[in-house]
């Protein structure tokens, strides 16, 4: 039932080899299907590097969504007595922004990351259940049309991204806003949930041979904390996602206060959730910082079991902390004093990885290249936006804080200063690998810097602003109340305002930087390693070829890359280098493994994936309609768990000695 | 493969060349199961919550008939003997009892489920409704999303014994087989939790 | 190396290796069987006579018991590599601790004696 393509030998990249590029070497006899460059091949694809390219471009789409929603909030506030959008539009405005921002985008362009480089750094030729990532994709995609097609269909949820109930009940949002909002949250973290479960089996078992877990690169590293974050944060997210379906569609009292119920319920199992989340969304970046400043200090990381351990420390503790969102709820001194003090101490982790980093370029020969700029943002902007939040952890002044524009000033600084920082490093430096081209340095750096201004003005007044007063989710302001001097409201929501356009500029620069990079004539194919970069996924071709390593290079050190291009000369401890990059792949690639077996290509995960809006749809409209959509699951799932992962005769690896061919590596119905 | 980290353990399955010596597929099934903890966790503590806050509509001790659930519960229990009697079958390639204990753990499954529905339909005659209560929507959402898994664990179930029939289980037919098991015997370790806590303990 | 002898011991001894392998036979697992179909009977018997003080104990003792049997046994945890003991365990500690955590807020172990 797989789509089986003839085999061909030409070189597998979309759009096809430019003239001038030396293809890349096909040495040996490969058994592999062809990469097609049509469309189709995109929609049943089970790769990991597509899928991660996917999971890129669907992200970044969000993510100009969620900054035109942006945008319109600084447009409405940056004259009194805004009249770009009225209340309830404002309402479905920022609920929107922040939804997209942190699952449509931050969430699955770190997947992207995750799943295109995880598998190149441990050395593996994929995940541990390809066709599992693919349907994860489609969840993701289909669940966030979803969710947005309620702008279309009666207006966008309207209860704020965290939706505190009672106010998201029927009663108080009647319209279908946020039942869209709930299924399509559903969707994507069915996505998140099983795209968690391959990446950890894929970490665990598929290292390359002498890939230990301490000699991973620390991007690996981060990814895998944040997987089990995932994996046990989003059954809570779901159960509290269930709980308010059921109360909004049939009238189940669990956050009905005139049936007697705690509205606290809500809180409690969303932000249980919710804590968990914002580690799930910072620790991928930190794993990609830890990749850049080393690289571009020309130093190892600094303290490397240290970043790893204070990693899995923060996603330990993260899990302790979850009411210091609650402080202001009504929890009691004891519950809030707990939680402040856990707070407190997770800042410590945290503050270890800041050192490291900065110990790390410590004494290094540093390059201010792009990447580099953006990672060193990230220290500086992440502790700005720690400092805040170690101001939350003292429960008495959170108590002024909360639910002003204070807290929004925090999250923004970690989030965007921390997290899309982490991102927009990893563009452009894995960039070269991934499109055969380096972004233009010098766009690049008018993008950097835009950014950089951008944000510090937009978000830097809303510590002034929220100390002062203004809380979360205000409409519109009016002179009368704006204050005078220094602290004038209407004064720092117009610099903020002004801040956020020169930020969507710097944003709409690194999209004129990627169509230039890629229609310009004048830039050329990037080198194998344009970085001297470090770690595995460096040690392939530009880009990797569809089974990544013509050998599953052996490893007998932490950034083996690294090691095979330099030696320390044991007395006088310098470094030089004895091999370049391209001799380090032709020796690999001497001797390059035969009968590489890839998993097949299928349609049953994008057609599991469709069934799941098919039913959300259904209980919204129309309930024959679910039941068609439970049909369409039902037997989506049936014919998936029919076909083999891989068609016959492949098998992932080559046979070990002494085991006969054919053997499939997946084996169980949703392989 | 020489510096692989192969694990001595008793897993090193039929073709698992991992890193760590386990199976993925059957790795996967355990992480799963861990998550499953955190889902049924927040509807048993939601459940624990409510249970016994307002007065409105049947309380607990004046609906539950621990009699009947009891049955049930055993049923469930032994259906959970049954499932690990049909791996161990095919472990050793003994088909045909392999098909016997997956049918008669279906059986039992549904069983099990056909008594759910007796005591729902039964509370719900004498004045228990999904949106009576606290107790009633937190009762039956909990209970309800265990039903769902067991009924998800009866198509399983009956799906091994048809494709075993038309021989179209990829792979590693015991592996498969050893998976849905898991699956099945976490539905039956989560109702003894529910079982206690939810019955067997008045509010 | 070790590894090649075991892995070479294992295939040559599929069926009777196997079983013992996975622990237990057939007539252990009725054995167990009974032993959890015992432990219900305790349980149940809880609603019938009067346990006193020792009423919460004996269920909740009862319930752990008969959680960690189908665990270990049924679910063959017990002869498993550890891994996959740590990987459901922490799901389970962290689904109670967290969950305890929340239940505490409100007070829920405090309302009752």
């Amino acid at each position: 039932m797989t789509i089986i393509d003839r085999p061909s030998t030409d070189v597998a990249i979309a759009g096809g080899a430019p003239a001038g590029v030396k293809p890349s070497e096909a040495l040996g006899v490969f058994k592999r299907p062809a990469a097609s460059t049509s469309w189709r091949d995109w929609v049943v694809t089970v790769d990991h590097k597509k899928l991660g390219i996917m999971y890129g471009v669907t992200a970044f789409f969000f993510f100009i969504v969620g900054g035109v929603e942006a945008l319109l909030i600084r447009l409405q506030l940056i004259a009194p007595d805004g009249k770009v959008l009225n209340a309830d539009q404002y309402n479905q405005m920022f609920t929107m922004h922040a939804t997209t921002m942190v699952f449509l985008f931050v969430m699955p362009m770190a997947a992207a990351f995750a799943n295109y480089f995880v598998p190149l750094q441990i050395g593996a030729r994929d995940v541990a259940f390809p066709r599992l990532n693919a349907f994860g994709f489609w969840c993701f995609l289909f669940g966030g049309l979803f969710l947005n097609s309620s702008w279309f269909l009666g207006g966008g949820a309207d209860g704020g991204w965290f939706m505190y109930a009672p106010n998201s009940s029927t009663l108080f949002s009647p319209s279908l806003g946020i039942d869209f909002w709930t299924l399509g949250l559903q969707i994507t973290g069915i996505a998140s949930l099983t795209g968690a479960i391959n990446l950890i089996v894929t970490v665990l078992n598929m290292r390359a041979p002498g890939m230990k877990m301490m000699r991973m690169p620390i991007f690996t590293w981060m990814v895998l904390v944040t997987q089990f974050l995932l994996l046990f944060a989003i059954p809570v997210i779901t159960v509290a996602l269930f709980l308010l379906t059921f109360q909004r569609s049939f009238d189940a009292t669990f956050f009905d206060v005139a049936s007697g119920a705690d509205p606290l319920l809500w809180q409690h199992l969303f932000w249980i959730f919710g804590h968990p989340e914002v580690y799930i969304m910072i620790l991928p970046s930190f794993g990609i910082i830890s990749e850049v400043l080393p690289v571009f200090s020309k130093k190892p990381l600094f303290g490397y079991p240290i970043v790893a351990m204070s990693g899995a420390a923060i996603g330990f503790v993260g899990w302790g902390v979850w009411a210091h969102h609650m402080f202001a709820s009504g929890l009691g001194p004891v519950s809030v004093t707990v939680f402040s003090m856990a707070t407190m101490a997770i800042a410590v982790p945290t503050g270890v990885k800041i050192v490291n980093w900065v110990m790390t370029m410590w004494g290094g020969k540093l390059s201010f290249t792009v990447p580099m700029l953006f990672a060193i943002a990230l220290v500086v902007q992440f502790t700005i936006g720690g400092l805040s939040g170690v101001t939350h952890a003292v429960a008495p002044s959170d108590t002024q804080q909360t639910d002003t524009y204070y807290i929004v000033a925090h999250f923004h600084y970690v989030l965007f200063g921390g997290a899309v920082f982490g991102l927009f490093s990893g563009f452009y430096y894995w960039w070269p690998k991934m499109f055969r081209r380096q972004l233009n340095e010098g766009l690049g750096k008018w993008n950097f810097w835009l950014m950089v201004i951008g944000m510090n003005l937009t978000f830097g007044p809303m510590h002034i602003l929220g100390l002062q007063g203004q809380p979360r989710r205000m409409g519109v302001w009016t002179e009368a109340r704006a204050g005078e001097g220094f602290f004038n409201f209407g004064f720092w929501n117009q610099i903020a305002s002004i801040g956020s356009f020169i930020l969507g500029f710097g944003v709409l620069l690194f999209l004129v930087n990627v169509i230039y990079t890629h229609k310009s004539k004048k830039v050329a194919i990037s080198p194998l390693d344009p970085w001297d970069a470090r770690t595995l996924e460096w040690m392939t071709h530009n880009p990797p070829q569809e089974h990544n390593f013509d050998t599953i290079p052996t490893v007998g050190h932490l950034d083996e890359f690294f090691h095979r291009k330099y030696e320390t000369d044991a007395s006088t401890h310098a470094v030089k280098q004895v091999h370049s990059a391209e001799e380090v792949m032709a020796e690999l690639n001497a001797h390059p493994d035969e009968h590489i077996h890839m998993p097949s290509r299928s349609y049953w995960p994008i057609l599991l994936a469709l069934s799941l809006p098919v039913i959300a749809y259904g209980l919204i409209y129309n309930r024959m309609l679910m039941a068609v959509g439970a049909a369409m699951t039902l037997l989506t799932m049936f014919g998936w768990s029919m076909e083999p992962s891989t068609s016959p005769d492949d098998d992932f690896d080559p046979p070990a000695p002494g085991e006969g061919g054919g053997h499939t590596k997946e084996l169980s119905p949703l392989g | 493969m020489a510096e692989t980290a192969i694990s001595h353990g008793h897993d090193v399955g039929h073709g698992a060349h991992s890193s760590t010596g386990l199976s993925n597929n059957k790795l996967g099934m355990w992480m799963f199961l861990g998550s499953e903890c955190l889902l049924f966790g927040g509807l048993i503590s939601t459940y624990m919550l409510y249970k016994g806050r307002v007065n409105a509509g049947p309380q607990p001790d004046q609906i539950f008939d621990i009699p009947f659930t009891s049955v049930s519960s055993f049923i469930l229990l032994m259906s959970s003997l049954t499932m690990v009697l049909a791996v161990s079958a095919a472990q050793r390639k003994d088909e045909r009892n392999m098909n016997l204990w997956l049918v008669i753990t279906a059986l039992l499954g549904a069983t099990f489920v056909g008594g759910q529905v007796y005591e729902f339909t039964a509370f719900y005659r004498e004045g228990l409704g999904f949106t009576t209560s606290l107790f009633g929507s937190s009762f039956y959402t909990l209970t309800g999303f265990h039903g769902v898994h067991v009924s998800v664990g009866i198509i399983m179930l009956m799906a091994l014994v048809g494709m075993n029939r038309n021989k179209r289980i990829p792979g590693d037919r015991a592996e498969v087989v050893e998976l849905v098991g898991l699956y099945w015997h976490f539905v039956d370790i989560v109702w003894i939790i529910i079982f206690t806590l939810v019955y067997l303990i008045p509010s | 190396m070790s590894t090649a002898t075991e892995h070479s011991e294992q295939t040559e001894h599929t069926d009777g290796h196997e079983a013992e392998h996975h622990g237990l036979s057939d007539k252990q697992y009725i054995y167990i069987a009974l032993i959890l179909a015992a432990l219900t009977a305790i349980e149940v018997s809880t609603y019938y006579v009067d346990f006193g003080p020792f009423f919460m104990p004996t269920l909740f003792i009862l319930m752990i018991v008969k959680f960690v049997t189908v665990v270990s046994y049924f679910m063959h945890l017990k002869f498993d590599n550890k891994l996959f003991t740590y990987l459901f365990y922490s799901g389970l500690l962290l689904a109670i601790a967290v969950y305890c955590g929340f239940l505490a807020t409100f007070k829920f172990f405090l309302q009752k004696g």
